[in-house]
């Protein structure tokens, strides 16, 4: 049975201090209001799992919540750096962090390998790279019919997922359309799955194009409109590549960035109360 | 008929261009390279199908999208795909031609570093890493790099080997049993490098008009190979530089009128 819950509820009850948190959505439906609540909550100790960490884990690794990331490309995309991964990789700000680090065909594997219920993934990658020597969770294996040498990796099974997607109807059957990534690979292949949604509608179906993700594989559904930003939800916004470009200057110093959560996340008291406030302050 | 100004940064991503083929299949990073295959598309290779790796087949972008996942770029494709059936069927599964990279730095054999500069574990500067760009450079049937060319970008050695080109040149890449056939041009803001058939190492083969081999040998890190026949780049066309500048990043978002008025949170808000 999926739950119908608010975001606060749903975070405080499965996101606990050393779970492993995969927080997918391929530069679209990125579920930055899940982010935000985990930082107001001040869930630390976490592992954070995501392809690209994007503004979202930047947050969450500035303000303290990871122990560990795992990640394959850590830019800020069409802009640069992003500065409070790079400090805590960098300098150990705000402490030291243990980075996991692969390419994106390697997550990808890892999420499908999940989803699959496999202990591993089996693909042709990172042949002649250095990624072997520093990540040993990178192995190789020869294939038993034809000799082939293989590349595996350990399959991600986090503790919790958590995606946004576009709708969700009254029985928690959840549709997204647009670029998916690897959003159902990460809720199959995750213990419990929070999926944050833009509406809650009366029904959803694939006739009429889009994805469905039936319902006993959601464990919550939070309404959170305009979640996504400042990533997008196909139908409903755009991205704000204005504020990605912003992003730099609101993060590049620690201090500047920590002013700047207090203000806008820490003392919100959810996700709409810290979008007005960025429109109060001409920042969308 | 005096040929039009242009800056050097147009000149690579022109002759970039001109290397795609007019049916081209091209896995596209955000940049330059979308840059290159946007013209392409639009003047001597209309059939080009690009590819950017948030899993979008065959876009047709009208503007210049900031991200590889843009709403642009899904809404202008014939298809879109998962991430996983991106890198393992269409990328590992040999259907793209022609990969695009671009790195923080590059070797004499064309392999790039893009995530570290310095020690692995508490590098001078965190780049962003791999991305995509291991397997592009194994599985696309070529690559094509595009970098500005200076001695801190071109060097003796890598401080990392994310993406492998001609490896340690001679027979080296294809110990790695790897399908693609690699690099087979480096073009930058002087030039064109190309890997020797032989050796893999990268040969100095054009340079774009009013440059100096002295020049490009200065920016490299070590010592360039020149090639004894050096052709001059065909500066860029009128109508090409028209393509080029008409090219218009992706505008604004919508986002601000959908806020609700001050304090009412999502889900409060009547439907």
């Amino acid at each position: 049975m999926t739950e119908f819950l608010e975001l606060a509820t749903a975070v405080k009850r499965y996101v606990k201090p050393g779970c492993s948190v995969a927080a997918e959505g391929f530069t679209h439906l990125i579920p930055h209001a899940a982010g935000a609540e985990i930082i107001r909550q001040g869930i630390r100790h976490l592992e954070l799992i995501r392809m690209t960490p994007d503004i979202i884990f930047d947050q969450m690794i500035g303000m303290g919540c990871a122990d560990k990331v795992v990640f394959s490309w850590g830019g800020n995309p069409g802009v640069g750096s992003l500065f409070r991964l790079r400090d805590a990789y960098e300098h150990g700000v705000p402490h030291e962090i243990e980075f996991e680090e692969h390419a994106h065909a390697a997550m990808a594997n890892a999420f499908a390998a999940g989803a699959a219920g496999l202990p591993c993934a089996v693909f042709k990658g990172y042949r002649g790279t250095q990624y072997p020597e520093v990540n040993p969770k990178i192995r190789f294996i020869e294939c038993p019919f034809t000799g082939e040498v293989l590349t595996a990796i350990p399959s991600h099974r986090p503790d919790v997922a958590i995606v946004h997607a576009q709708r969700a109807d009254r029985r928690g059957n959840v549709w997204m359309t647009g670029i998916l990534g690897v959003q159902k690979e990460a809720i199959l292949a995750s213990e419990c799955s929070i999926v944050t949604v833009e509406e809650v509608v009366e029904s959803v179906d694939e006739r009429s194009g889009g994805t469905v993700i039936p319902r006993w594989a959601v464990d919550v559904v939070c309404e959170a409109r305009l979640g996504a930003f400042p990533s997008y939800a196909e139908g409903y916004y755009d991205r704000s590549n204005e504020f990605y470009q912003r992003w730099g200057e609101i993060s590049k110093d620690f201090d500047g960035f920590r002013e700047w959560m207090e203000r806008y996340v820490v003392s919100t008291d959810d996700f709409g109360q810290y979008l007005a406030r960025l429109k109060e302050d001409g920042y969308v | 008929m005096s040929e039009p100004a242009y800056s050097p940064e147009e000149m690579m991503v022109v002759a970039a261009s001109r290397l795609l083929d007019p049916d081209d299949v091209v896995f596209i990073g955000i940049g330059l390279p979308s840059k290159a295959a946007n013209l392409a598309r639009q003047s001597h290779a209309p059939d080009i199908s690009m590819i950017y790796e948030s899993g979008t087949l065959d876009t047709k972008p009208t503007v210049l999208p900031l991200s590889i996942g843009d709403p642009e770029l899904s809404r202008t494709a014939l298809a879109v795909v998962s991430v996983p059936e991106m890198f393992n069927y269409w990328l590992q599964g040999g259907w793209i031609r022609t990969g695009f990279l671009g790195a923080a730095q590059i070797d004499r054999f064309a392999n790039l570093n893009s995530t570290v500069i310095g020690d692995y574990r508490r590098p001078k500067v965190r780049l962003p890493g791999a991305g995509g760009a291991p397997e592009i450079a194994g599985f696309c049937h070529r690559t094509l790099v595009l970098l500005r060319q200076n001695p801190k970008t071109f060097v003796d050695t890598l401080d990392f080997v994310t993406t492998v080109g001609m490896v340690r040149g001679g027979g080296s890449r294809r110990e790695l049993d790897l399908p693609g056939r690699g690099p087979e041009a480096v073009i930058t803001d002087l030039g064109i490098l190309e890997p020797d058939a032989e050796t893999g190492e990268l040969v100095l083969t054009h340079l774009h008009p009013g440059v100096s081999a002295e020049t490009a040998i200065a920016a490299t890190g070590w010592p360039l190979l020149v090639a004894e026949s050096l052709d001059t780049t065909q500066a860029p066309t009128a109508k090409e530089l028209e393509i080029l500048r008409a090219l218009v990043p992706s505008g604004a978002s919508n986002f601000a009128e959908l806020i609700p008025a001050k304090g009412r949170g999502p889900g409060e808000s009547p439907r």
